[in-house]
């Protein structure tokens, strides 16, 4: 594969038609509920795209690149408001929430610009879900918020990669976004005392992120139990493996924080 | 190690099989009867074979297999690098960098058996890495290849992950890269490094890694179809 600066450069249209082709049979077959689930947030799809590239992709596509987007979002307003408020983040910390706010205002820039006019516009976020939490004052749930999206961030981007399959650059850039969120992850769950990886299905962590590591037990992959074919314990066997969520179980995390 | 282009190698680099046995069989099979085979082939043989390959290893990116078995690839080299960094961990460890390590330890060999049990009798055999150029009593030294080789395997999974058409082997190497990528950013904030020194990790062609690994691996390894 030839090196790429530019992975949108890098798309076969040929290849996204024959893959719509594919989805269309899949979302027959009942395989697809993106759609449905981007519905059921107050987020309105674009009825068109203007860019060239975003008129070449296939709807499902768009929606997959649009869920992305609106999480970015909410990352970057996140950190955009916790940086913003006066004496909120110490100053050891500043740089780690800088660097990851850099980062995820450069995720939403590149997905605008992928997606042109077909772009989701941004919701307004509402980071106290309703009254459930301060982080903007309390920098004890600033942080566990901030480790509650990077982690859902991580487990919505890899339940979305088999959706791309084929897609080729499309997948690729969606690749490097989802291993940054992990690396955004560790740090932040470092910072919060905890190891890098998630352990089980994060007994320690607060009821009221619950749902982010829900699943995150699993020990069996490819019908492999991976406790039968290795000495690791249990424990090491689920911190090696980070499991997906669905799009709908990503926006019923993500729903509280986004008003309707 | 060596790399070839694509096309360059001749017949002869396949593995226990005949090579062209081995290609017949990857073509005949389709994808799902790659995958049914490779759940039969872990049943038979949870640890994985050890078939006799003197002349090194072949990866086929034309097969989900050969990226599969370039994943087992790296998870050794990852793997028997930190069971030599823990066999005798340099001194003034702090209790931090110990656990640390010794987790990744753990993710690496789980993903090493994990990927051998998968592949059953289509794993490429074991690897015979090099670690002769890492001072493993030196905490600069150690800890600067595993950020070498934690980096190096989030983009080699980032490359990789165009190459695969099955969804449910692509879903699991997802699971895995993410791990990785939570080691990188831990063992960059031990060595005094950016967590994330980019907003877009990188994706690197396979033939670019395996150059990078090159020099930490005693067996030949050949690319083909990529």
């Amino acid at each position: 594969m030839s090196n790429e600066t530019d992975f949108w450069n890098a798309l076969d249209p040929d290849l996204l038609g024959r893959m719509t082709s594919r989805r269309e049979a899949l979302s027959r077959a009942g395989g697809m509920a993106g759609t449905l689930a981007l519905a059921s947030v107050p987020v309105a799809l674009a009825a068109t795209a203007s860019s060239a590239f975003a008129q070449s992709i296939p709807q499902d596509v768009v929606d997959v690149l649009n869920f992305a987007l609106t999480l970015e979002y909410l990352e970057n307003e996140f950190y955009l408001g916790g940086l913003q408020a006066s004496g909120l983040i110490p100053a050891a910390d500043r740089s780690i929430f800088e660097t990851i706010q850099d980062h995820e205002q450069a995720h939403v820039d590149f997905l605008l610009q992928t997606l042109g006019d077909a772009a989701v516009e941004k919701p307004d976020f509402d980071f106290t879900a309703g009254g459930a939490f301060a982080p903007f004052q309390d920098y004890g749930q600033f942080r566990l918020l901030s480790q509650a999206f990077e982690d859902t961030g991580v487990r919505a981007y890899k339940g979305q990669a088999p959706a791309l399959v084929g897609t080729g650059g499309v997948l690729e850039a969606a690749l490097t976004i989802h291993s940054v969120e992990a690396r955004h992850a560790a740090r932040v769950r470092t910072l919060n005392g905890r190891q890098g990886w998630i352990p089980d299905a994060q007994p320690d962590a607060p009821d009221a992120v619950a749902a982010v590591y829900a699943g995150e037990d699993r020990s069996s992959h490819l019908g492999v139990q991976v406790a039968e074919v290795t000495n690791v314990g249990t424990t090491g066997i689920t911190e090696g493996w980070d499991e997906p969520l669905t799009m709908e179980e990503v926006l019923a995390i993500a729903g509280p924080f986004i008003q309707a | 190690m060596s790399t070839h282009p694509p096309g360059s190698e001749p017949e002869s680099a396949g593995s226990g099989s005949t090579p062209a046995t081995r290609r017949d069989f990857l073509k005949r099979s389709g994808t799902a009867l790659a995958a049914a085979g490779l759940l039969a082939a872990c049943e038979d043989d949870p640890t994985g074979p050890m078939m006799p390959e003197p002349d090194g290893v072949t990866l086929d990116f034309s097969s989900d297999l050969g990226v599969l078995n370039y994943a087992y690839a790296l998870e050794q080299l990852e793997a028997a690098f930190y069971i030599q960094v823990l066999a005798s961990l340099y001194p003034g460890a702090t209790a931090e960098e110990e656990q640390a390590l010794r987790d990744l330890r753990d993710h690496e060999v789980a993903h090493r058996d994990f990927l051998a049990a998968a592949l059953g009798s289509e794993a490429i055999p074991a690897l015979s890495p090099d670690f002769g150029a890492v001072d493993f009593g030196s905490r600069a030294s150690v800890l600067s290849t595993a950020q070498t080789f934690e980096d190096l395997g989030v983009s080699a999974y980032n490359g990789a992950g165009r190459y695969l058409v099955e969804p449910s082997f692509l879903e699991v190497a997802g699971k895995i890269v993410s791990v990785e990528a939570r080691h990188a950013s831990v063992v960059r904030t031990l060595m005094g490094s950016s967590f994330a020194p980019s907003a877009f990790d990188d994706a690197l062609p396979p033939g670019d890694v395996l150059a990078a690994a090159d020099p930490f691996i005693e067996t030949s390894i050949t690319l083909i179809n990529a």
